[in-house]
């Protein structure tokens, strides 16, 4: 039960991290101006997703010994 | 964004467009044949009739309400104002394709192209979900990938919306360029099978207790093998009547994107042939059948805009993102997709989105040049990754506690022919003794 718990709040976090990483690359568009910094916070932003997507990717994991059948 | 620019057709140019669109359903065809054939024979008939009901309730969806959702670039849409900014976020457009004059305008000629497209993307995630995903389920998936998801995605991209303004609101190159939908179709297809295999989980005996996959080979490489000969042709049509319509081409300039296309999905086949002869000692058709759609796939977004050689680069390296994503998905995150979909659609589709910023050339360039168009094709890579795959894994997984969408356990071991159908694809043969005699 408590395994379950953690991967749901695995689950969750992943997917928050994408959503706020999609964020930051909409304010980088609309509070800075130039090229340069626009494209390192867009690529951090693409980076948080990456981090988000393990986190979600981790929490699908289908656990060793468990029956394929979920 | 360009159709602006193009607001009228000559008879000419509208009969050759149509003829491009026409030759978008074998694409479709296409892609059902190859899932089709990369299934076990237990579940041949559900999986080319799944096809078949999930593209008539996704062109259904998309004219209810879809169409309305996206809109078209030359037409205003709901959009907010954000740090001095217009953004425009969803398109305003009546339902039932009200409004639209069907005379071989520029929108009517995007709203039977989109038609056929929409019912491509919801084609791809019957590639992840092959034989445990139920009939009912798959349509009413399908019904909000074609009613909602791609349709919000192809309004910000192709309906005039804040993606495609990128270029006049924040002078990065002409916006997110998208010419034949590696991005709208295929990367928002390609997300949907992702999240598609990540609720239902995998096949029956697919692992292994200690987390390693079986091999469960598809029982007709022929079928998968013709398939990608159809989608060839129904990808030239594809990225012929979207450079057309979406970046403004001429049709005496559709020749470069024919030979691009062309180019890119040769040179990925014969890559990935080449990588599973080096790795694995011979040849594998599956294999290379997905690094052709690859290359399919991810000359979609640049088709337009770069040379014959470059098109060939893109088509090598989307080979080499295929196979081994391919790998990765299945042995270290032990998704179960048995079509690959994933890989091909999502992974090839992300590297054609990006080849745009790379390798893009265009008539005029905007005061940013390459670089500007380069985080224009970044921005909306993170918009798929970061707003579009939880958005579509939300909705699914909603979906998934009104309508579960996984078959029982009786059905899976039974097949999904018998199960659901009453009848095997191939009454003449018995296919699959060994593993009813096993359970």
């Amino acid at each position: 039960m408590a395994f379950r718990v953690i991967l749901m709040a695995l689950r969750l976090a992943g997917f928050l991290l994408m959503l706020a990483g999609w964020v930051i690359s909409l304010a980088a568009l609309a509070l800075l101006a130039s090229l340069p910094s626009r494209t390192c916070f867009v690529l951090a932003g693409i980076g948080i997703e990456l981090l988000g997507f393990v986190f979600a990717a981790r929490s699908h994991l289908h656990p060793r010994g468990a029956k394929s059948d979920p | 964004m360009i159709p602006e620019s193009r607001s009228a057709l000559s008879g000419a140019s509208i009969a050759v467009c149509l003829l491009f669109i026409f030759l978008v359903p074998f694409a479709a065809a296409g892609l059902s044949l190859i899932n089709t054939g990369l299934n076990r024979s237990r579940s041949a008939a559900h999986g080319i009739l799944a096809s078949l009901c999930v593209a008539s309730v996704a062109i259904l969806a998309y004219f209810v309400c879809g169409f309305a959702f996206q809109g078209l670039s030359s037409e205003p849409g709901h959009t907010i104002q954000l740090a001095g900014k217009v953004w425009n976020w969803l398109g305003a457009k009546p339902l039932f394709f009200c409004g639209i004059a069907f005379d071989g305008s520029p929108g009517s000629l995007i709203v039977l192209l989109q038609m056929f497209s929409v019912a491509l993307a919801a084609l791809i995630p019957l590639g992840s979900g092959a034989e445990r995903w139920r009939l009912s389920a798959s349509c009413v998936s399908a019904a909000l990938l074609a009613g909602w998801t791609y349709p919000l995605f192809a309004h910000w991209v192709w309906g005039g919306g804040w993606l495609a303004q990128l270029g006049v609101n924040y002078g990065l190159g002409r916006g997110f360029l998208d010419a034949g939908g590696s991005g709208s179709i295929q990367v928002v297809g390609g997300l949907s099978a992702l999240s598609v295999a990540w609720i239902l989980g995998p096949r029956r005996n697919k692992f292994t207790a200690e987390g390693m996959p079986a091999a469960m080979p598809g029982h007709n490489a022929v079928l998968a093998l013709f398939g990608c000969m159809l989608a060839w042709v129904g990808w030239l049509g594809l990225n012929s009547a979207g450079a057309i319509l979406f970046a403004g081409l001429d049709p005496a300039q559709i020749v470069l994107v024919a030979v691009n296309t062309t180019l890119s999905a040769a040179s990925a086949a014969v890559a990935s042939l080449l990588i599973t002869r080096v790795r694995f000692g011979k040849p594998d058709a599956s294999l290379t059948a997905n690094g052709w759609i690859g290359g399919l796939v991810a000359s979609s977004a640049s088709c337009a805009f770069v040379k014959p050689a470059e098109a060939v680069v893109i088509g090598l390296l989307a080979a080499f993102l295929v196979v081994f994503a391919i790998e990765i998905v299945e042995l270290r995150m032990r998704v179960d997709d048995p079509g690959g979909a994933i890989s091909v659609h999502a992974v090839a589709g992300l590297w054609g989105v990006l080849a745009v910023g790379i390798f893009g050339r265009f008539p005029t360039q905007a005061a940013s040049g390459d670089s500007g168009q380069f985080l224009a094709q970044l921005v909306g890579i993170a918009a798929l990754i970061g707003f579009m795959l939880p958005l579509i894994y939300g909705l699914n997984r909603l979906l998934n506690r009104f309508l579960p969408q996984r078959v029982s356990a009786e059905g899976e071991r039974q097949g999904m022919d018998l199960f659901e159908l009453g009848a095997g694809a191939y009454p003449d043969f018995v296919t699959h003794r060994e593993d009813l005699l096993r359970h």
